[in-house]
């Protein structure tokens, strides 16, 4: 249970969904100050996007609490819902119509009008750079301009909460970067923003905090000093062997400095105190337990391995 | 309602710029009504004919009144007098020859033969017969000379019992033939209308223009459900109840954009039908309640079937189906109601049919007659649509 402040822009507690018999969302809680970038960091089926969903007055939940600057929210709260933007995972737009329509569209459907609303869409056109190509239909884009356009659309009534849904999936590397760019920027003139991602560096790049989310839970949250604390200065290494990498876990996992160790498929992954200094040794405990070590990786310690650490799972997995 | 119409006319520019929608709701219903009205055989330009014999050895006033007063008044009727019995029996057939008949008078359809003395009976109440010859091969019009000799024996018998009675009372003879003359001249207190349906028909053009336009009425006006379901399935759903308007307005805002569609699509059909293909749809009034009940009851009924749908694919498909089916018993393609008994019956389980009748009622009679259809049709409308619509809003946060 998060405490409530009576400055944030979102307070959410102990929210829960079930779609019948499967618990979607258990127990989530937190809160977002303004000018604030939370992440929600999980991987897929984790409960993300339900919880979303529920703070964006998408769905009814089944118990807790969600109030946006003090005002309660629900699918029928529509004063409330003008506080956010959402910006869902899949596509949100009308491919038939030109970036200008949809965002003159949306924009009427918050409220905005006559010259207002005119100036917002060539501002937030401006922002998204699709001025250019503003009247072709957005159906001829790219990927990128329309994630461009998916996230402009959420941003155009200035919304208190801007809620991202995992809005790099499928997008190629430059527009992925040109996104996150445009993120930082919203983070940086006051917006509060709550990110969903399973792109460990994502969250990493964006996030001033971060709750680690799996089976409806939130497993861990804090800034990421806070959170690589919980791991302490662990690295993760992985060792790529073929020979007896069952009898090699088992010999690894008795050292003192080795915290965890799991085999998956020819590798090998390790939770390590300080790895470089005892990298040495563990090769030799490997090499005496009939495995043949061809490659190391080693990883400093981050949300990766927190989230190992927390969970037993990868990311992505 | 400002919002509402904000969706509704994003959705029209959408439908707008699409041409699939001009195909659907105009294009093929036009061209379909012109072929079917122009190539297929015309089922209701029926136009009665009938050739009929009369051998009139009486020559009395009886039989004279029937001459003039049933047969020649009958329209479509055309009469030949012979002087014999055996002429008249010649004539309903094809071997005139020997009788040196004219090739007009060859093969009549009926003849009517009166016996010397038969106007003298009827007025001293003795049995008269008259005999009518029919020809086999044309036995419909034959039925209606038996039909039109046994309506005028019925009326000499009234005339019998009139002036009998009217001797009864006075208590001694009066004249017969002046009373008879006077009693058939009384209008008869009685009216028939002819209420069949086989009165009450389209000519054939008109008939597949009205046939056709109602029939893609069904498949247009699925395309506010297909709106909703392609949102629900892009993603935009999401961000509509995102925004700060409720869920009644969204259902509200696709439910005008495809009213407007439909009733666009029907007027331009009814107008391009008129003026290309001469249809003739009737009294403006009455055609404009019989489309706008036809849109309210397409609108509710594929609101229905779409609300049971998960996909645009399957509410397209399941909203065809129903279309065709309700099509076919309400008659677009052909006139179910000259077959009579069930299948005539079956049309009114279907907004088609009534639209059918409808127009059929309003070729025949006043505005009023649409009342009946019109209301029926906004039954199936609002029943089937405010089903279909509580559905819809349930489903659509799933």
């Amino acid at each position: 249970m998060t405490a409530m402040t009576a400055a944030a822009v979102l307070e959410c507690s102990g929210i829960r969904k079930a779609f019948g018999d499967l618990v979607a969302v258990k127990d989530i809680g937190f809160s977002i100050a303004p000018g604030e970038t939370y992440g929600l960091l999980g991987p897929n089926g984790a409960g993300k996007t339900t919880t979303i969903s529920i703070i964006a007055g998408l769905l009814d939940r089944d118990g807790g609490e969600v109030r946006l600057a003090g005002e309660p929210m629900s699918p029928n709260a529509t004063r409330t819902k003008r506080l956010v933007g959402l910006v869902p995972q899949d596509l949100a737009i009308y491919p038939d119509l030109g970036a200008a329509e949809n965002l003159e569209f949306f924009g009427r459907l918050q409220g905005l009008r006559g010259e207002p609303l005119r100036t917002r869409v060539a501002e937030v056109l401006e922002m998204i750079g699709l001025t250019e190509r503003a009247r072709d239909r957005a159906g001829t884009y790219s990927g990128g301009m329309k994630r461009r356009l998916n996230i402009g659309i959420g941003l155009l009534h200035r919304p208190a909460l801007l809620i991202l849904d995992e809005p790099t999936v499928g997008v190629d590397p430059q527009s992925r970067n040109a996104i996150l760019e445009s993120i930082e920027l919203l983070g940086s003139q006051g917006m509060a923003i709550l990110y969903t991602t399973h792109y460990m560096e994502e969250a990493e790049r964006l996030c001033d905090r971060v709750g680690i989310v799996d089976q409806g839970e939130i497993k861990a949250e804090g800034t990421q000093q806070e959170l690589v604390q919980i791991v302490g200065q662990r690295d993760r290494l992985t060792l790529t062997a073929s020979g007896a990498l069952g009898a090699t876990v088992a010999a690894l996992a008795a050292l003192p400095v080795v915290e965890d160790a799991a085999a998956a498929g020819d590798a090998i992954t390790l939770t390590v105190d300080r790895a470089h200094e005892h990298l040495p040794e563990i090769l030799s405990v490997a090499g005496r337990s009939g495995s043949v070590v061809r490659s190391v990786d080693v990883d400093t310690a981050n949300l990766e391995s927190v989230f190992l650490k927390l969970t037993g799972k990868a990311l992505r997995e | 309602m400002g919002v509402v119409w904000t969706i509704a006319r994003k959705d029209l520019k959408q439908r707008l710029r699409d041409r699939s929608a001009y195909i659907l709701g105009i294009i093929a219903p036009l061209g379909l009504a012109l072929v079917f009205g122009f190539v297929l055989n015309p089922i209701s330009d029926f136009t009665f004919s009938a050739t009929y014999v009369v051998a009139d050895l009486d020559s009395g006033p009886v039989t004279q009144a029937f001459v003039d007063d049933v047969l020649s008044s009958t329209e479509g009727v055309k009469v030949l007098t012979v002087d014999t019995a055996a002429e008249a029996e010649a004539l309903v057939g094809v071997d005139v020859g020997p009788l040196g008949a004219s090739e007009e008078a060859a093969g009549a359809d009926a003849a009517f033969v009166f016996p010397e003395g038969f106007s003298a009976d009827v007025q001293s109440e003795r049995p008269v017969a008259m005999q009518v010859i029919g020809n086999q091969a044309s036995a419909t019009n034959a039925g209606i000379a038996v039909a039109l000799a046994q309506g005028y024996a019925s009326e000499l018998t009234s005339v019998r019992v009139t002036v009998a009675t009217v001797e009864y009372f006075a208590g001694q003879p009066v004249d017969r033939f002046s009373t008879g003359v006077e009693v058939l001249g009384t209008p008869n207190p009685s009216a028939l209308v002819d209420d069949t349906a086989a009165t009450k028909q389209l000519d054939s053009v008109t008939f597949y223009a009205a046939g056709m336009s109602i029939f893609f009425l069904f498949f247009t006006a699925q395309s506010g459900i297909t709106a909703l379901l392609e949102e629900r399935r892009g993603g935009t759903m999401a961000r509509l109840l995102s925004s700060p308007i409720s869920a009644a307005a969204v259902l509200g805002g696709k439910m005008v954009a495809a009213f407007v569609v439909s009733l666009l699509s029907m007027s331009v059909l009814v107008v391009a039908t008129t003026l290309i293909v001469g249809a003739e749809w009737g009294n403006p009034v009455g055609v404009a309640l019989l489309v706008l009940a036809a849109v309210v009851a397409a609108l509710g009924i594929v609101a229905f079937i779409g609300s049971f749908a998960r996909t645009p694919e399957q509410s397209a498909a399941a909203g065809s189906l129903v279309g065709i089916v309700l099509g076919f018993l309400g008659g677009t393609f052909f006139d179910v109601s000259q077959a009579g008994g069930l299948i005539a019956d079956l049309r009114f389980i279907s907004p088609h049919g009534w639209f059918m009748q409808g127009l059929a009622d309003l070729s025949a009679g006043d505005l009023a007659v649409v009342a009946t259809p019109v209301l029926a049709m906004l039954a199936f409308g609002v029943v089937t649509g405010g089903l279909g619509l509580v559905r819809l809003k349930r489903g659509l946060r799933a």
